[in-house]
């Protein structure tokens, strides 16, 4: 009874650290977003928020000040719609979001006495099928929200999106099978353990030095699928007002807003963890440091856990950081362009990854 | 516990399902089934089947729905009552489900008969339902049945291709 009581606890701890965790972020990267263009477009951003006259904090202020504005805000529903999608639309926009981060693992394990706590939310025997299933889940919010508007703007931003997020899906899962052959298993937290110790005693095992194409289908589609620039065809502000979400105003626009952001985190999560070693600290093992050479520091499982952590999180957040950049730096595709990348350049280079991989594996046997 | 859960889910799938058929506006109808083929995975995840219940999401709820929900929005059908059913048509829609309903308690009836099964009192082995178990069955014992699966899909996505590239008018 006393193991069940803990378990239930470390699951409910686990969980609520990191659905809150990622709607934190979330809510950081609206003003790295911002500040972020202003760096680019040489300008002062984001500087507006003020507590008693006081602007220095900027981050502060502009997460305080952001959620206040939303939900403050009058919530219009637009004439002769469906009012029911309409509301839940938001909803199924941001559920499928924030549950995918259930299965990336953040560390390795921490020991309390002698129970051991995987660090990972959701310990899935089909990890990387689960976040498939809750990407193509991800559509109907969009679909939805297009529909429900009951306005053409909006309708065509959510066909848009659907067309787009069902084409990337499929180069993203192309990308997704050479890693699930790479590593032998579909479990997110095996896959980071297999990326620890070094290739030639120097060099950490990432996955990215086994599958460069691999990350690039990957990553590409993964941005694809989050609708920001250069991939925001279904909101492209200056043809369709603001797509599929136009008719939203006051927290259900926050929800579609955040989605965004929580779709660049996940990208990130999954970039991060397929081939960037996940919560991998290089030279790290479970016992402490063991460096190429022969020398050691050995650490308490604490201080470990803590590492890798910390390890994770600086790797998601430069992945956030590096998709905000390339948003500010890229300008939109025009839409047969966006479809001929989808089908014509990542799908079939995607099929080639995986059927090279398989080949290799074939003859020389994984890694 | 199980048991009480199973029961929640079971009357959450059966709502879902009367729910398409009872929901006059064809994009609500579409989402009910959404709903129902996604709780429908959570029951497989009770019989230990995580990779169907995975792709019962993925193939299902996911891929297949979009598709019904963008033919009904691209029709746009009105939400109005449609017009009251013949005469004709209402007596042999009463005669199609009342032989439906008899071919269920049929069904129904036998596999009551079938229970309790062999082995179904014991606990499923090691690593049931998961991939790696799925994949090694398809692969050797129902190797046949997976090509001949294969065939057929390959000759959908031909017709549609066919289809595709025929010129309109």
């Amino acid at each position: 009874m006393n193991s069940l009581w803990f378990d239930l606890g470390a699951a409910t701890i686990k969980s609520l650290v990191v659905v809150l965790n990622v709607l934190q972020l979330a809510g950081m990267l609206g003003w790295v977003e911002r500040k972020g263009s202003a760096l680019i477009q040489d300008r002062i951003g984001a500087n507006r928020a003020a507590i008693f006259g006081f602007t220095g904090a900027g981050l502060v202020n502009t997460m305080m000040a952001d959620p206040l504005k939303f939900l403050t805000k009058e919530d219009v529903i637009p004439g002769g719609v469906d009012h029911l999608l309409h509301t839940l639309a938001p909803c199924i926009h941001l559920f499928p979001a924030l549950v995918t981060f259930a299965v990336i693992p953040f560390g390795d394990v921490l020991v309390i006495g002698d129970r051991e706590i995987n660090l990972q939310v959701a310990p899935l025997n089909i990890g990387i099928l689960y976040v498939l299933a809750m990407v193509s889940l991800g559509v109907y919010g969009v679909v939805l929200g297009g529909w429900a508007s009951n306005n053409r703007w909006s309708l065509l931003g959510g066909i848009r999106g659907s067309a787009q997020m069902i084409s990337y899906e499929l180069a993203m899962g192309l990308a997704l099978v050479a890693m699930i052959m790479t590593y032998g298993t579909l479990d997110l937290q095996e896959m980071a353990r297999a990326q620890g110790g070094t290739l030639l005693g120097i060099i950490p095992k990432w996955g990215i030095l086994y599958q460069p194409l691999a990350f690039l289908i990957f990553f590409t589609a993964g941005m694809a699928e989050s609708k920001r620039v250069p991939f925001d065809l279904p909101e492209s502000e200056s043809e369709l007002v603001s797509g599929f979400f136009t008719e939203y105003s006051g927290t259900k626009h926050l929800m579609f807003f955040m989605t965004d952001f929580v779709e660049v985190i996940i990208v990130s999560g999954l970039a991060t963890t397929l081939f960037f070693g996940g919560w991998q600290v290089p030279f790290l093992a479970r016992d402490g440091f063991h460096f190429p050479g022969g020398a050691s520091l050995l650490l308490p499982n604490l201080v470990v856990a803590i590492l890798q952590i910390i390890s994770f999180s600086v790797k998601v957040l430069f992945f956030c950081w590096f998709q905000i950049m390339i948003r500010w730096t890229l300008p939109r595709f025009r839409y047969d362009q966006l479809m001929r990348l989808g089908w014509i350049g990542l799908l079939p280079l995607g099929f080639l990854n995986a059927i090279v991989t398989a080949m290799i594996i074939l003859a020389w046997g994984a890694h | 516990m199980g048991f009480a859960l199973f029961f929640i889910l079971a009357g959450l799938i059966i709502l879902s399902a009367v729910g398409v058929v009872l929901n006059r506006h064809p994009v609500r109808s579409a989402m009910c089934l959404v709903a129902t083929l996604f709780l429908l995975a959570v029951l497989f995840i009770f019989l230990d089947a995580d990779f169907v219940a995975a792709l019962q999401v993925v193939v299902y709820a996911g891929a297949i729905m979009v598709v019904f929900l963008f033919v009904i929005m691209l029709l746009n059908l009105s939400d109005d009552a449609p017009a009251p059913p013949q005469q004709s048509r209402r007596f042999s829609a009463l005669v199609g489900a009342s032989l439906f309903v008899l071919g269920l308690l049929y069904l129904l009836r036998q596999a009551g008969l079938l229970l309790p099964g062999p082995g179904m009192g014991t606990a499923v082995p090691q690593g049931f339902g998961s991939i790696e178990m799925v994949g090694l069955r398809l692969f050797t014992h129902y190797l046949l049945q997976f090509e001949i699966t294969g065939l057929l899909m390959l000759g959908g996505v031909v017709g549609a291709v066919v289809l595709a590239k025929r010129k309109v008018g």
